[in-house]
């Protein structure tokens, strides 16, 4: 397989990789102008693209792959990829659920509670030698409060079982209302929020669930509310998060992901009730190996002509 | 909240009525404003401004006092005992008592009232949130996009998954069975070393610690301090645990030795740990200020606003008990207490098992 040529246009685990490498043709295309002076020269001959959540393939490069095959990504959210075109040109994709469903929800609740236990600023607060004058405020507590979750696939549930253990009471939005579902359905987004104390974006991302966090669900979660959002940056309106933030109408937030990742409104580098993550959703070394395991693997299966392990399209 | 509402919406109230009964508080606990907003109509609180070896200006003579409340962090030894000598009552606004001489108060027929299982949740809570951020290294992640606005890439190192990790709980009492019950939510193995095995409870039972750590990815300490368990965690167990094993510590500070565990941090000889608790608090040893994989935070588990309230429900409430020779709420039984008749001599302090 050495001579199947693959592009690799998002950010992928060094070990991912090197393993393409020795696997394949691999070309790297993840700055703009090292993708154009790829597409220049090799465009007719890749066969395959590695996407990931930093990147994928849009229309245009699709249709610039006259030879495409098949995209492989590096990640569960594949809002990157144009899904529709890769449909009309007979190009598969794969990505990579459930590897990542229990690293994600794990850290959604370590979110909550940096959050609503003030978890970072209390290690701030004796870093900088502030316990010896005093000690540190009361916070809020998590056992027993509602949970709200927007999308109760497969992470939403995983968040939603380990709550359970909080005693939490859980609410959730869906495209669809989940008949099997235990959990008290809302709706609507502006409803679920004015019913929970914490609200978990956990969609995918799509065109109807781009800003679905917007200024009417902002206020409606509250002054005492708090957003978690472990989806993609673009499902919250950033500009009305912040100024709900800095006005008090929000009561916290804990983010993993941003607008235009890796920058950060810097308004909220002064605030003790948000937590402010680097996209570290998935970022264990057991899941990463497993993700770029299952790129191998689906890769792999394309090109010996067996069915694929994880396929989208 | 509701709660907050009826703190905000009571007045101080502004009286000198000497009949209400004294209450002495020791040690500035965290819920004495609120306790005082609540309960100023009940009790007169008399507040040392000065130290021990002179309880001055007080209005009233030390020898009628017959109730004190006191916080974790002050040490109510047999000779500050001494200083009160119609004391009937000790109230701590902790679950721990390791702060308390148990048998002077055995001695003289003094209750003691702990928090009881109050805190377990918040406790708990804490617990797997500090363990979520030592394996997951948020705090560290926090500060680092804090501080790498002009990054044009984010390059942070990965964590260690949770899910389905085999989770050492030493001490399962009332907060070792809350952190167990969550943890299980995630797919964790729950494990224990206890005093006793809890014939009631089907985790594994490790009669050692150093065989606990020796098969746990992480360890969550969760025990009464006392004789036995001062530095439970010591080096042997540590390098048990190993260098990809994690540390949670709410219970007290001395359960572990906290010189070893700094050593081996520095060394990589474990893999990180979370610490809400200190061997001589409030000073955290300096060479874990600038640690990555370490989550330092003020001896806070407890403290959430909706807990200080029912905090000083409970400690009025054992209050009024014993001012009406009722049963105290939550009675503090240690399973063995050494008496003496001779009330000078010092008698090492005793272990409650029901803590552990």
């Amino acid at each position: 397989m050495g001579s199947i040529s693959v592009l690799l246009v998002g950010k992928v685990l060094p070990y991912l990789e090197q393993e393409l490498d020795k696997r394949y043709n691999l070309f790297r295309g993840i700055d703009p102008s090292q993708r154009a002076a790829v597409l220049r020269d090799h465009a007719s001959s890749i066969r395959a693209v590695v996407a990931s959540s930093s990147g994928g393939p849009d229309a245009a490069l699709i249709e610039a792959l006259p030879k495409l095959e098949i995209v492989s990504s590096f990640s569960v959210g594949v809002d990157r990829i144009d899904l529709q075109k890769c449909k009309e040109k007979g190009v598969r994709v794969t990505n990579t659920p459930d590897v990542l469903t229990d690293e994600v929800a794990d850290l959604t609740i370590g979110l909550i509670l940096a959050v609503l236990r003030r978890i970072c600023e209390c290690d701030r607060y004796v870093r900088s030698g502030n316990w010896k004058k005093g000690d540190y405020k009361l916070t809020t507590k998590f056992s027993g409060k509602t949970l709200g979750i927007l999308g109760l696939g497969r992470i939403g549930a995983a968040v939603a079982k380990r709550a359970e253990g909080f005693d939490c009471s859980i609410c959730y939005y869906s495209r669809n209302e989940k008949p099997d579902s235990k959990y008290k359905y809302y709706p609507s987004v502006v409803e679920l929020a004015s019913n929970c104390d914490v609200l978990v974006v956990a969609c995918p991302l799509t065109p109807e669930t781009h800003h679905i966090i917007n200024r009417e669900v902002i206020n409606a979660l509250g002054p005492k509310g708090v957003l978690i959002n472990i989806g993609r940056g673009k499902h919250v309106d950033e500009p009305e998060l912040v100024s709900a933030l800095l006005e008090g109408r929000l009561g916290g937030a804990g983010l993993d992901v941003f607008e235009k990742e890796p920058h950060v409104p810097e308004e909220l580098f002064g605030l003790e009730n948000v937590v402010l993550l680097p996209h570290v959703g998935s970022a264990t070394v057991e899941t990463r190996t497993a993700m770029a395991d299952l790129v191998l693997d689906n890769l792999e299966a394309h090109f010996l002509g067996k069915p694929l392990l994880t396929p989208l399209v | 909240m509701a709660e907050e509402e009826k703190v905000e919406g009571l007045q101080q109230l502004k009286h000198e009525n000497q009949d209400l009964p004294q209450v002495l508080v020791l040690g500035s606990p965290t819920c004495l404003q609120t306790l005082k907003q609540l309960y100023s109509h009940k009790f007169r609180f008399l507040i040392p401004n000065t130290s021990l070896d002179s309880l001055y200006p007080l209005t009233a003579p030390l020898s009628s006092i017959s109730a004190v409340i006191c916080s974790a962090s002050f040490s109510l030894t047999a000779p500050v005992l001494r200083l009160l000598p119609s004391l009937r009552l000790v109230v701590t606004t902790s679950a721990g008592t390791d702060h308390i001489d148990l048998n002077e108060c055995g001695c003289r027929g003094i209750q003691v009232a702990g928090a009881g299982k109050l805190f377990s949740e918040e406790v708990a809570d804490m617990a797997v949130g500090l363990l979520i951020d030592v394996m997951r290294r948020v705090s560290a992640a926090d500060r680092f996009v804090r501080t790498s606005c002009e990054a044009a890439t984010w390059d942070f190192p990965l964590g260690y998954k949770i899910s389905g990790k085999r989770i050492g709980i030493v001490g399962l009492g009332s907060i070792g069975m809350e952190v167990a019950k969550r943890l299980e939510c995630f797919g964790c193995t729950i494990l224990y070393h206890s005093k006793h095995k809890k014939s009631a409870v089907s985790y594994p039972f490790y009669n050692s610690v150093i065989d606990l750590a020796a098969t746990s990815n992480a360890l969550v300490l969760c025990c009464a301090l006392n004789e036995e368990t001062r530095h439970i965690v010591n080096r042997e167990v540590m390098l048990a645990l190993g260098k990809e094993g994690f540390i949670v510590n709410v219970g007290r500070g001395s359960l572990i030795d906290e010189k070893q565990l700094v050593k081996f941090l520095m060394d990589g000889e474990i893999g990180g740990a979370a610490l809400d608790v200190f061997e001589d608090e409030p000073n955290v040893p300096k060479e874990l200020l600038s640690m990555d994989n370490v989550v330092l935070t003020p001896h806070c588990a407890a403290f959430t606003s909706e807990c200080i309230i029912k905090l000083c429900e409970l400690v009025a409430g054992n209050i009024e008990a014993s001012l009406s020779d009722k049963p105290l709420i939550t009675q503090f039984r240690p399973s063995r207490v050494f008496y003496s008749s001779a009330r000078l001599v010092l008698v090492p302090s005793c272990s409650p098992s029901s803590f552990w």
